[in-house]
């Protein structure tokens, strides 16, 4: 059985069944949120954006947010099958790209952005079980529902599998 | 006054045309006198492009591209985004400070000759959108990003998300005369200062 690869884009979530493979290139300061649940073999990913969609009024978009996305997620994982009480976390990405001499609050959104998704998954109690965020570099990750595993390559910061 | 992208008219997109075209043009006449040679520049392109879309805009999110970033400020507010292919930025290198690169590794003194041509090319761009309009524009100290586009790109990509789902940029290409360096000037202004810039230019 051939595995279809999905490229998840900015502001996107996708939830599939296995056999699958959701890939999100060239993560910076956004976080990659992926949900497992291994017992239905049901994975989730969002690439999100912001932190809050409290913040700002055009929020109509609720994948962008960490506040509305991981909600928007795990339901969607859940009319597919998955149980959330069984879903477990994985989190990538969150990098500052750019540092500045001047500490800018919009500069350091990679750094709210995991800040505002640990919190969201917290309040749902899912487990955050593997990650790999912050520094200042870019992020390809490749998330298999095969066994829950997340691929992360990397220019010049090595390759890994968490 | 409430800004749709999807409902510029051809009057105001010829005019953002005109900007790039104006403010490239300076940026790029720059570059060939600091680097003596001669630059051609394509017709800046106005797009309007959704979110997902900006990270794809070089060729693939993953591909690794020298990014010299800085902030606009004043009258108007925004974005200005240099962007390079590794390919270029070495020969731009090699051109400028001589000597040969092959790999993609750059020594300090590469890093700031970099980010010093994004700072001679944003503030020629900036000093003639000044001269223009008559506005006031402050440009940041550059900084500079290695890596995948996507990851580069996702910086303004955020700023915009904070005020919409779709992306307006200016953009020009421009290559060397024999097309060794090509490059990549993208002028992405805020949207709340997008009203301000139409009616400073007489098309709001």
């Amino acid at each position: 059985m051939t595995v279809v690869m999905t490229k998840i884009g900015i502001a996107e979530v996708r939830a599939a069944k296995d056999p699958a493979v959701l890939v999100t290139l060239g993560l910076g300061s956004c976080v990659g949120v992926c949900l497992y649940d291994s017992r239905r073999k049901v994975i989730g990913m969002a690439h999100i954006m912001l932190p809050s969609s409290k913040e700002i009024k055009n929020n109509a978009n609720k994948a962008k947010f960490a506040d509305t996305a991981i909600v928007m997620l795990i339901e969607e994982m859940e009319a597919i099958g998955a149980d959330r009480k069984s879903v477990t976390a994985k989190i990538a990405g969150g990098a500052q790209m750019f540092s500045f001499k001047s500490s800018n609050e919009l500069l350091r959104i990679g750094e709210r952005n995991v800040e505002a998704v640990r919190r969201e998954l917290s309040r749902h109690r899912v487990e955050i079980v593997a990650e790999d965020v912050g520094g200042n570099y870019g992020r390809t990750i490749e998330f298999f529902s095969r066994d829950g595993s997340l691929s992360i390559r990397t220019i010049g910061h090595g390759t890994k599998v968490i | 006054m409430e800004i749709n992208y999807e409902n510029l008219n051809s009057m105001q997109l010829d005019v953002l045309k005109e900007l790039g075209n104006i403010g490239a043009g300076n940026a790029v006449t720059a570059l060939s006198k600091m680097l003596d040679k001669k630059i051609n520049m394509e017709v800046p392109q106005v797009r309007i492009l959704e979110l997902a879309e900006v990270s794809e805009i070089f060729g693939g999110a993953e591909v690794p591209v020298t990014g010299i970033y800085l902030r606009m400020e004043g009258d108007i507010s925004g974005n200005i985004m240099f962007l390079l292919p590794m390919e270029s930025s070495r020969v731009l290198l090699d051109m400028l400070m001589g000597g040969y690169r092959d790999g993609d590794e750059f020594d300090d003194m590469d890093l700031s000759a970099l980010e010093e041509i994004g700072n001679i090319l944003a503030g020629s761009y900036t000093s003639s959108l000044a001269a223009l309009t008559g506005m006031n524009i402050r440009v940041s100290v550059p900084a500079l990003a290695i890596d995948m586009a996507g990851a580069v790109l996702s910086v303004p990509i955020i700023q915009f998300g904070h005020m919409g789902d779709s992306v307006m940029l200016i953009e020009t290409h421009f290559s060397e005369g024999n097309k060794h360096v090509k490059g990549n000037l993208l002028l992405i202004p805020d949207v709340e200062s997008f009203v301000n810039l139409l009616e400073k230019l007489g098309v709001a």
